[in-house]
């Protein structure tokens, strides 16, 4: 199974592959309680998301900016827990597949050893499509690999601005369900610009036959429209949804808002789409209705 | 011997493994930096191109005031009964180790052509001795410090200040040690094309555990040289003190083959050993005596952390010591019995700075205080009635006959502290302090 990384049957890339261009949102967990995350999962899922990144929060977020930290801090302040983040996953019943975003220490605690399996084995029987993990670089990452190799589980890498030449071409032999493709140098937050770096980094990957989502940064329709625009086949957006939790005055507002903007950033997605000339050779399976 | 493996053969690929503990637990954009760091240590710094390894002795002398001496305390050796000798890492520029790292890396910066110096500080010394080689070579710098650190550690932010640093407070958290690394990495994962961050212990993401170990190693070899003058035979023990672990490793690296040789990891037991899982705070910094393996700041290591994986907040007197984590290759030798870790309470601590500072004339940092309070500990059963002047009644232990403790830096930039938890406290070493409240 492991030997043969370039096939890609999985529920994330079908995800993308089948609503292309496809948005991809995050919110963390707990933020403000796992109650309200179930609301705010369900409205992304409304208003087109089609794949869904849900944070487990990690005292030492290093790869966050500000927007996201301060939603973890908030979710660990109101008691959330691995086990209660699972919980709620169980409860939830969405299109859009989730996948499970958060550090390695996390993963590796989970269960009575350091060990990565039962946290892979938990989050299979969750109904989790995949994991991403954001200080787990390709070189550590054969253990937790395997585990979700053998759990059905895909295993997203992020591709930095800075990774290039022989590192790309290992890292993208590795890649399952999607090559998360960070656009800018830094930590996570909502940006006012797209990066040029995007363009270069899609341009490094183009021979690479394997879904590419864009992240770090995304906030409107417009950037989505450019992203997808400039190649990518799909869009990932936190800190944007992340600041509409932490700014509404209540959680039925931060539904709404969520659902609104979750289908700006598709309608941008998509418009994106029409603007881009594809060589028939390379474009993907037409869509479903 | 050597106690790493360079090149783990498993199928991981992982690389600057200490047995189970070390590798690169970093996002992404920081791997290619990482292996250009590598890269330019292995050039430099193992094969001294460009003569990189001349210039650093010759500048660690000249400017660092190298060799520190290595002193024998007679009245510490009178009141346990044994010789005990110290290095004084304390008469290093700058009033502590930290020196021997922060100029090593920042000139390593200079010959890999980066263009700016970040760091991140505790205690400060580390901040003030990057931002003192940063000045002495002529590279903008910037530090992280937590707000709790800037708030106890003044004399330490006015001094990266005065030698041209930009101090930046870290809020988050306990806004120590630990928020004020996350911060750090931050920044470097914005800059790290043209940035070097200088990591201040033998901590974090392969290569630095084992660079910072190589800059620091001077402070073994230095007393491996000295003791065999001066006593003509290697130490029965060796004591330091560990936060991070890098005046530790620094210490114990040359010993580490000279299996005769006992060497004493002395951490920081704060108020209590347990850890309070609800508030998620350990009243301690005994990473190495009380921590589980797990992956913090890049590396996996031993870890104060709750059953579920989060970092709890740790505590010490000394905000030097006050970090969750620790070296990975001191883990590695603590889980191979090669060294033994201990700990001693803050008002322990307390005790032997006052101690030393009476005793001696030598005022240490209150990270070196542990390693004095350990000393204190170990080296005798308590005289009854004793004061501060009287000798151990009895010593019976396993330090031996010959004794060096580390004292890695000086104390100066302690004094409030010391004052304020000295007025809280019946310590046996310590003068009347109700003075200084004019």
């Amino acid at each position: 199974m492991s030997d043969e990384p370039t096939e890609y049957d999985s529920d994330v890339e079908a995800a993308i592959r089948e609503n292309h261009p496809a948005l991809i949102t995050y919110i963390t967990a707990g933020d403000p309680s796992l109650e309200d995350t179930e609301a705010y999962v369900e409205a992304l899922d409304r208003g087109g998301s089609d794949l869904i990144e849900l944070g487990l929060p990690f005292s030492e977020p290093i790869a966050e900016g500000r927007t996201i930290q301060d939603a973890i801090n908030r979710a660990l302040a109101a008691g959330t827990t691995p086990e209660g983040f699972f919980e709620l996953v169980d409860d939830l019943e969405t299109e859009a597949p989730l996948l499970v975003m958060t550090y390695y220490n996390m993963i590796l605690q989970y269960g009575d050893e350091p060990d990565v399996r039962p946290f892979v084995e938990r989050a299979a029987e969750a109904g989790l499509s995949g994991i991403i993990v954001p200080d787990l670089p390709a070189e550590e990452a054969e253990p937790l690999r395997r585990a979700c190799d053998d759990n059905g589980l895909d295993l997203v890498f992020i591709i930095a601005p800075t990774t290039e030449g022989e590192r790309l071409d290992r890292i993208m032999s590795h890649v399952s369900g999607f090559a998360y493709v960070q656009a800018r140098l830094g930590t996570t937050g909502a940006r006012e610009n797209v990066s040029g770096a995007t363009h270069e980094s899609l341009e490094r990957l183009s021979e690479y036959d394997v879904p590419k989502a864009v992240g770090f940064g995304v906030s409107t329709g417009d950037h989505a429209a450019e992203i997808v625009e400039a190649g990518a086949d799909g869009v990932i957006v936190g800190s944007a949804l992340v600041d509409i939790v932490a700014s509404s005055e209540t959680p039925e507002a931060a539904v709404d808002r969520l659902e609104a903007k979750a289908r700006e950033l598709k309608r941008g997605a998509r418009r994106g789409a029409e603007t881009v000339t594809i060589d028939p050779e390379d474009a993907p399976e037409p869509e479903q209705p | 011997m050597s106690t790493e493996r360079e090149h783990d053969d498993g199928d991981s690929g992982r690389t600057g493994t200490f047995g189970d503990y070390g590798g690169q637990y970093v996002p992404e954009a920081l791997m290619p930096a990482l292996q250009e760091l590598e890269d330019a240590y292995e050039r430099y710094v193992l094969e001294n191109e460009d003569g990189f390894m001349d210039e650093f002795r010759e500048r660690m002398r000249d400017f660092g005031g190298r060799p520190t001496p290595l002193q024998r305390a007679d009245r510490l050796s009178e009141r346990y009964d044994r010789e005990v000798y110290l290095k004084r890492e304390d008469l290093l520029h700058g009033g502590a180790h930290k020196l021997n790292n922060a100029l090593g890396q920042v000139l390593l910066a200079k010959y890999m052509g980066k263009e700016r110096i970040i760091a991140e500080t505790g205690a400060g010394q580390h901040g003030t001795a990057t931002a003192m080689a940063a000045a002495h070579l002529d590279m903008p710098c910037e530090i992280y410090m937590g707000r709790t650190d800037v708030n106890r550690q003044r004399p330490n932010v006015y001094r990266m200040r005065m030698n041209g640093a930009e101090v930046t407070p870290v809020e988050a958290g306990s806004a120590t040690l630990k928020e004020a690394i996350n911060e750090t990495m931050r920044d470097w994962a914005t800059t790290v094309e043209r940035t070097h961050y200088v990591i201040g212990s033998v901590v974090g993401p392969h290569p630095f555990p084992k660079m910072v170990r190589d800059f620091q190693a001077v402070i073994g070899d230095e007393i491996r040289e000295q003791i065999r003058e001066t006593a003509g035979r290697l130490p029965d023990s060796v004591v330091a003190c560990a936060g991070g672990g890098s005046n530790t490793m620094g210490t114990f690296h040359a010993f580490v083959p000279d299996e005769d040789v006992d060497l004493v990891a002395v951490e920081a037991g704060g108020s209590s050993l347990e850890i309070d899982e609800a508030e998620g705070l350990a009243p301690n910094s005994a990473t190495l005596s009380t921590g589980t393996d797990g992956v913090l700041h890049g590396a996996m290591t031993k870890l104060l952390q709750a059953g579920d994986g989060q970092i709890v907040e740790s505590h010490s007197v000394s905000a030097g010591l006050d970090y969750a984590g620790v070296g990975p290759e001191l883990s590695h030798l603590v889980e191979t019995g090669r060294v033994t870790p201990a700990n001693v309470d803050d008002e322990a601590a307390l005790d032997g700075f006052h101690r030393l500072s009476r005793l001696e004339g030598i005022i240490p940092a209150l990270e070196s205080s542990h390693a004095l309070g350990y000393l204190e500990r170990a080296a005798g059963t308590a005289a009854d009635g004793a004061s501060g002047d009287e000798p151990r009644a009895e010593a019976n232990d396993e330090l031996g006959d010959l004794v060096v403790v580390n004292v890695s830096g000086r104390g100066d930039k302690d004094l409030e502290t010391v004052l304020e938890e000295t007025e809280k406290r019946d310590l046996e070493a310590a003068p009347d302090v109700e003075v200084f409240d004019q």
